[in-house]
């Protein structure tokens, strides 16, 4: 490699001069570096409108690719996939034989919630959804776990909608743009949901661990009661995500919690469903129901 | 084919090339997170780091050391880092390589690959204790295959350079 030429300026002050003032351009960047961190930590929406503009950009290239090959990202589970496939297959027969039997016991409980609810006469409303749409890319190279969606404000996504597969639980939306939206997904670090354990309804926080697992804590600690296997869906509070939505099942207990497997891999979903947002909704009800009870005593 | 009368002799590209191709070969590395990869944990190599870096080390002393600021900025719009991240880590190794220079002129292949690798371990590492800094201490592990696969990608991004290079500077 052939040394650069302007190593040794001589005995020329401007040059000496000149390479000096670089270098302090250079701190000079490190430093505004650490000023934009700053101001995107005191206000993280601040810079979203950059990032719009980022994606909307590259959302033509993103969407006609994302058509042509689906949106691939398990290579590396296929590769891993050789190398533990026997003590795998052995797990998921025992994972199946336990399934079935909860599948019934779900199929039970499914067929008494529709007497129940037929008694209260209660109207379901679940299967609303803004839009749905693929996954088009994802920041696969930073560990902030973001995915953007192939629509945005325009198809009407705002910013906190929860984002779901059929498998269950991918995200919320964080910032939108005219036609792209971005995920914030469950496995993100910053990422809390409001959870709990599907049997018996005890409430937790599921925070992302950033490699496809969540962190699960109980909200009253101490007592430690998380077992392997163990389904945790969304719990409803907050009103942000209607509850019963599959988040993930436990895998390995800690301790102070659990470590849970995220049930919908945003790698291997085809299209995601964006919902209204929880609360939203059940203002609405909430007020549907006071305005035919005002009716209805009016009419008396 | 014609090209008019050129002269045969004191040839030189157009300006144009020999300033903006390196740093359109480095955002287009950075919009690489555009294309539909999506995983569920950090394992894309940061290619448009790895692009300017293999400039850095195949050209010396054609960047600035201010570059890491426009570049970085850029690569922060498309990675999902919080903006500010790639600046200030870019910066630091494009001032860290500077000093370098002064110190070691005359290096080999080798010393190059293995002062790549600490700079990509540096920024990887850094960039996820910038996301979240002490949480993320206990999920460091998590980052080893995309470490891996910079440091090992890092020879034919330079091979890749020097052949755009190559063009580049041809007349």
């Amino acid at each position: 490699m052939a040394p650069p030429k302007n190593r040794r300026p001589g005995f020329s002050k401007r040059a000496q001069y000149s390479i000096f003032a670089s270098y302090l351009l250079g701190i000079l960047g490190a430093v505004i570096g650490l000023l934009l961190l700053l101001i995107s930590f005191v206000d993280p929406r601040g810079f979203s409108v950059l990032r719009t503009i980022g994606a909307e950009a590259t959302a033509p290239v993103s969407k006609s690719l994302a058509e042509v090959t689906g949106a691939t990202g398990g290579a590396a589970d296929n590769i891993a996939a050789y190398f533990n496939a026997a003590s795998k297959n052995a797990a998921m027969k025992q994972e199946l034989e336990k399934n079935r039997i909860e599948l019934l016991e779900a199929k039970a409980l499914k067929q008494e919630n529709n007497r129940l609810k037929r008694l209260l006469d209660l109207k379901e409303k679940t299967d609303e959804s803004i839009g749905i749409a693929r996954l088009i890319s994802s920041t696969s190279s930073s560990s902030r776990r973001i995915a953007t969606l192939g629509i945005g404000s325009t198809s009407g996504v705002i910013i906190g909608q929860p984002v779901r597969a059929p498998e269950g639980l991918i995200g919320r939306v964080l910032e939108t743009g005219p036609t792209t939206a971005r995920i914030l997904l469950v496995s993100d670090g910053k990422n809390v949901t409001p959870v709990k354990r599907a049997k018996d309804e005890i409430p937790a926080f599921a925070t992302g661990r950033g490699d496809g697992t969540v962190d699960i804590r109980p909200i009253n600690m101490g007592n430690n009661p998380f077992e392997q296997g163990d389904l945790i869906t969304t719990s409803g509070s907050g009103g942000l995500y209607s509850p019963g939505v599959p988040v993930a099942m436990v895998i390995e207990k800690t301790e102070t919690g659990a470590i849970g497997r995220i049930l919908a891999n945003p790698a291997n979903v085809g299209h995601v469903i964006v919902q209204p947002i929880f609360q939203a909704e059940t203002v609405a009800q909430i007020e549907r129901t006071e305005d035919e009870v005002s009716e209805s005593e009016e009419v008396e | 084919m014609a090209r008019g009368y050129r002269s045969t002799i004191n040839r030189e590209p157009s300006k144009f090339r020999i300033k903006a191709i390196p740093p359109i070969t480095v955002i287009m590395g950075s919009m690489v997170t555009a294309l539909p990869i999506i995983t569920d944990h950090p394992i894309l190599p940061p290619v448009g780091f790895l692009v300017l870096l293999a400039w850095r080390l195949v050209r010396t002393g054609f960047w600035p050391v201010w570059i890491g600021f426009p570049l970085g900025l850029i690569d922060d719009i498309f990675s999902g880092q919080p903006i500010g991240s790639a600046v200030f880590l870019w910066s630091t190794v494009f001032v860290a390589l500077d000093t370098l220079d002064r110190k070691a002129t005359n290096r080999d292949y080798w010393q190059d690959w293995f002062i790549a690798s600490t700079a990509i371990v540096f920024v990887l590492i850094g960039g996820m204790l910038i996301v979240d800094f002490p949480r993320n201490l206990l999920f460091l592990d998590a980052l080893i295959p995309q470490i891996l696969l910079s440091v090992l990608l890092y020879p034919f991004i330079t091979r890749l350079v020097g052949a755009i290079d190559n063009w580049r500077v041809s007349t």
